[in-house]
């Protein structure tokens, strides 16, 4: 019996970079209908590989066969020719143009055309879009609706999803879930790139595991299980976080009541009436998708928003009124932020990893009579790196010299290194790789035993199941009550990211394992 | 009256220049590009169109040969901004710089010389209509023309698949670039098209507003042009209100100084300009009306590979 022939074929593609090999020898097979999961981690050369198929790089070595017929795709217009498509991690969308104007700058037509083709195709995919609405007034997920339907207008074989749910609500996931299956059953391929393994065993057919550049297996994700998917993608075991016990002098550390905010930025999410408090001891995690206000409140509770005391907004230390303090102020006080951009706000790029250390911690005895210590500052860098088990050239290797996961874990370690007693972290691991995700989580927990008061603002909901106590959610600036963690599910969570704040309290008491 | 005809269609005349300059800047500016280099093009067109005039006899050989050096003029600071990366302020000033030095060069010989201005279009009865005639209906081709590149203007951008092209790169061309639009192509489009208008409305000022050439006869207002642009938060009919209130006080300045009032005329000189900006500030405040018209991507440094 022939098999059938793959609509996308890759035979030993070879990409290498001055300092990498970015992809060794890859062979890849999507056949029509196939949702086919590559999964990596950052710098598995997932990026690589999708750009070389999308025609935006050109591989050193190796063949693609579109149809059985070897192609050299040139260009990203040659690969949109072809039948290719691809739904981008960040979105090419046009904020002060309509949905349907967005679709006519890549699809042919008229806009009143487009608008009945959106229509049209928006009731077959379930993609609620509205052809008429301006983009900078919609949430992500509809932006990323827009995004399908702009590949889909275009009538592709092929699409490729670049880590399409980490923008979403997992009720948004399913709903992405259900679209693609019908894409599939239309006979459309789909390449869907993750490293959530929990999705790809719920969507995808077949699993291109890569590590290090190299397919290291094609597996059938349905039946393999979490832990050997893991094993194959980073090589080796990541143990769970271990807890320490609550302890009993919990204390509220950190209290804000009746923050209320406007942005500068016309189009960014007004604060209304937040109140949370942090207690000793604990990891409080705002979930929520982004966009809803975490930015405004991060910069708030860090001292980059200078708050005036007449509006009944008020930051407390311990009963000691901070709104009015900077951010240098707040972190003499032991109140310490880590930004969710490590480069440009987190370090600053192009100075050393030595200097970079001293941008926050100067007051822990790095400068005298106004001159700045260096044999101490490269003192506390190489101690970083070394409790932090950060990769890199040393305290001389610039930031922007290290990888992501690298950097977030030296500038976790700079901040742990000032014992603070309020440490707020925005996204820290957004972007980092499994292996130093698991660390810095792990030293976040290690700071909560010891007894400081922690805050997560993340969008990830495994990560904030996996190491909070309590959660609150926010939603167009508005903040939840409250919740312990094992009170509550991922289900009600992500209701309660969608709006519906009551959800929370609806959810079964006491269940222990949140994720499935 | 015969103030009110002198205001209204002084008025139209004085516009037309800016008009030109300002539509052409507009379009520039929806895609990205501040071309700041607009009072070196007009000056540069003013002793272009001048010279051009005075040898072939013809208006519109003027003309068109000032709207080719502005479109030249134009092109080099797209090449720098573009091509090399320059930065687009930097480049616009020093294109604008080149410009006024190109501008004494090419009239030298023609200093304080004058030529025959654009006569007026015949419109028939419409000339002839009391008030409205006068005030309206006799003015040479260009004030018409200049209306007529108005409406032009605004129907290119908001109701075209280039206007679109035009507004989509000015947010961001590096999503435009993603989606294969040729985002160096069409920004080098709209600032020719920039260069050529500045280049006409320098002309006019020269062979029809004041048939005279004169080194640094522009006086200014290509920066006025740059202004109305910003202050008219690049909405066409802001802009255009703009040149209108622009010229009819430089009319006003002219009846005061008729009536023998006595103001200083450092003053009355400096009045357009203050009250332009003034005026276009105060109805250009609603924050969420400027994010939606300006082109996010002014000014920045093209980042495509």
């Amino acid at each position: 019996m022939a098999e059938p022939t793959p609509l996308l074929r890759l035979r030993g593609v070879t990409k290498a970079y001055p300092a990498v090999l970015a992809n060794d020898a890859v062979d890849l097979d999507v056949m029509p209908g196939e949702i086919h999961a590559v999964l990596g981690e950052n710098g598995a050369g997932k990026s690589t590989l999708m750009k070389i198929i999308y025609g935006s790089v050109r591989p050193d070595a190796g063949t693609v066969e579109w149809n059985g017929q070897p192609v050299d795709i040139q260009s990203p217009a040659m690969a949109r020719e072809l039948g290719i498509g691809m739904v981008f991690q960040h979105f090419s969308l046009f904020d002060t143009l309509t949905a349907a104007e967005n679709i006519s700058l890549a699809v042919p037509g008229t806009i009143a055309e487009l608008s009945e083709r959106i229509r049209a195709a928006s009731a077959q995919f379930g993609l609620d879009v509205e052809p008429g609405a301006r983009v900078q007034s919609m949430t992500v997920g509809e932006r990323q609706r827009i995004e399908i339907l702009r590949c889909i207008l275009q009538e592709p074989r092929l699409i490729i999803m670049d880590e399409p749910t980490s923008v979403l609500p997992p009720q948004g996931i399913l709903k992405l879930f259900e679209t693609l299956r019908a894409l599939a059953s239309e006979g459309i391929g789909i390449v869907f790139i993750s490293h959530k393994l929990d999705e790809i065993r719920a969507l995808c057919d077949t699993a291109t595991v890569m590590r290090g550049g190299r397919v290291v297996g094609v597996v059938d994700p349905r039946v393999e299980d979490a832990q050997s998917l893991t094993r194959m993608m980073i090589g080796r075991e990541i143990a769970p976080p271990t807890h320490g016990a609550e302890r009993g002098d919990r204390h509220t550390v950190l209290e804000v009541t009746g923050l209320n905010y406007t942005p500068e930025d016309p189009f960014a999410t007004v604060l209304k009436d937040v109140h949370l408090s942090v207690r000793s001891g604990e990891i409080l995690g705002i979930a929520g998708v982004s966009g809803n206000g975490q930015d405004a409140l991060t910069r708030a509770l860090a001292g980059e928003i200078v708050l005036r005391s007449d509006k009944g907004s008020s930051v407390m230390l311990e009963g000691t009124p901070i709104g009015a303090l900077g951010p240098d102020g707040r972190r003499a006080l032991g109140v310490n932020f880590i930004p969710e951009e490590r480069l440009g706000r987190g370090a600053v790029p192009i100075h050393t990893l030595a200097e970079n250390v001293g941008l926050t911690t100067h007051h822990g005895g790095l400068v005298k009579w106004g001159f700045l210590r260096l044999g101490q500052r490269r003192q506390l860098a190489s101690d970083t790196i070394d409790t932090m088990d950060v990769r890199c050239g040393g305290p001389d290797a610039t930031a922007q010299s290290l990888s992501g996961g690298n950097l977030q874990k030296f500038i976790v370690g700079r901040e742990l290194a000032l014992r603070p007693k309020v440490l707020i972290a925005s996204q820290p691991t957004w972007g980092v790789d499994v292996g130093a995700a698991a660390a810095i989580r792990q030293k976040l927990i290690d700071l909560r035993d010891e007894g400081a008061a922690v805050l997560i603002v993340s969008e990830e909901l495994e990560e904030i199941f996996e190491i909070c106590d309590r959660i609150q959610v926010m939603f167009r600036g508005r903040l939840s009550e409250a919740v312990r963690v094992r009170t509550t599910d991922i289900n009600h969570v992500g209701l309660a990211m969608a709006g519906d704040f009551d959800a929370l309290h609806a959810a079964p008491v006491e269940k222990e394992a949140a994720l499935g | 009256m015969d103030v009110l005809i002198f205001i209204v269609s002084g008025t139209l005349a004085a516009a037309t220049a800016l008009l030109f300059a300002a539509m052409g800047e507009l379009v520039a500016e929806k895609s990205g590009m501040l071309n700041l280099g607009i009072e070196g093009m007009m000056a540069t067109g003013a002793a272009m169109g001048f010279v051009a005039l005075s040898v072939s006899g013809s208006h519109s050989v003027g003309f068109l040969a000032a709207a080719v050096l502005g479109a030249v003029l134009s092109l080099i600071y797209a090449m720098l901004t573009l091509v090399f990366r320059a930065n687009q302020v930097a480049s616009g000033l020093a294109i604008g710089i080149l410009g006024l030095g190109l501008s004494s060069a090419i009239g030298k010989n023609y200093e304080g010389k004058t030529v025959t201005g654009l006569e007026e279009l015949d419109l028939g009865p419409l000339s002839d209509i009391p008030l409205l005639g006068p005030m309206f209906f006799q003015q040479d081709v260009m004030v018409y023309l200049s209306i007529v590149l108005i409406f032009a203007t605004w129907y290119l951008l908001n109701r075209t698949k280039l206007g679109l092209i035009i507004r989509a790169i000015g947010e961001s061309p590096e999503s435009a670039h993603a989606l294969g639009l040729k985002v160096r192509l069409i920004r080098a489009g709209c600032v020719a098209f920039g260069g050529a208008m500045a280049g006409i409305g320098g002309a006019y000022m020269s062979t029809a507003y004041t048939p005279l050439w004169a080194e640094g006869m522009i006086a200014g207002r290509g920066w006025i042009v740059v202004a109305l642009t910003v202050f008219g938060t690049w909405i066409v009919k802001r802009v255009a209100f703009g040149a209108y209130l622009f010229g009819s006080i430089s009319l006003l300045e002219l009846s005061i100084q008729a009536f023998g009032v006595n103001v200083p005329s450092q003053l009355m000189s400096a009045m357009p300009y203050i009250v332009t900006i003034v005026m276009l500030a105060v109805i250009s405040r609603n924050p969420v009306f400027i994010r939606l018209n300006s082109p996010a991507s002014l000014g920045a440094t093209l980042k495509l590979n």
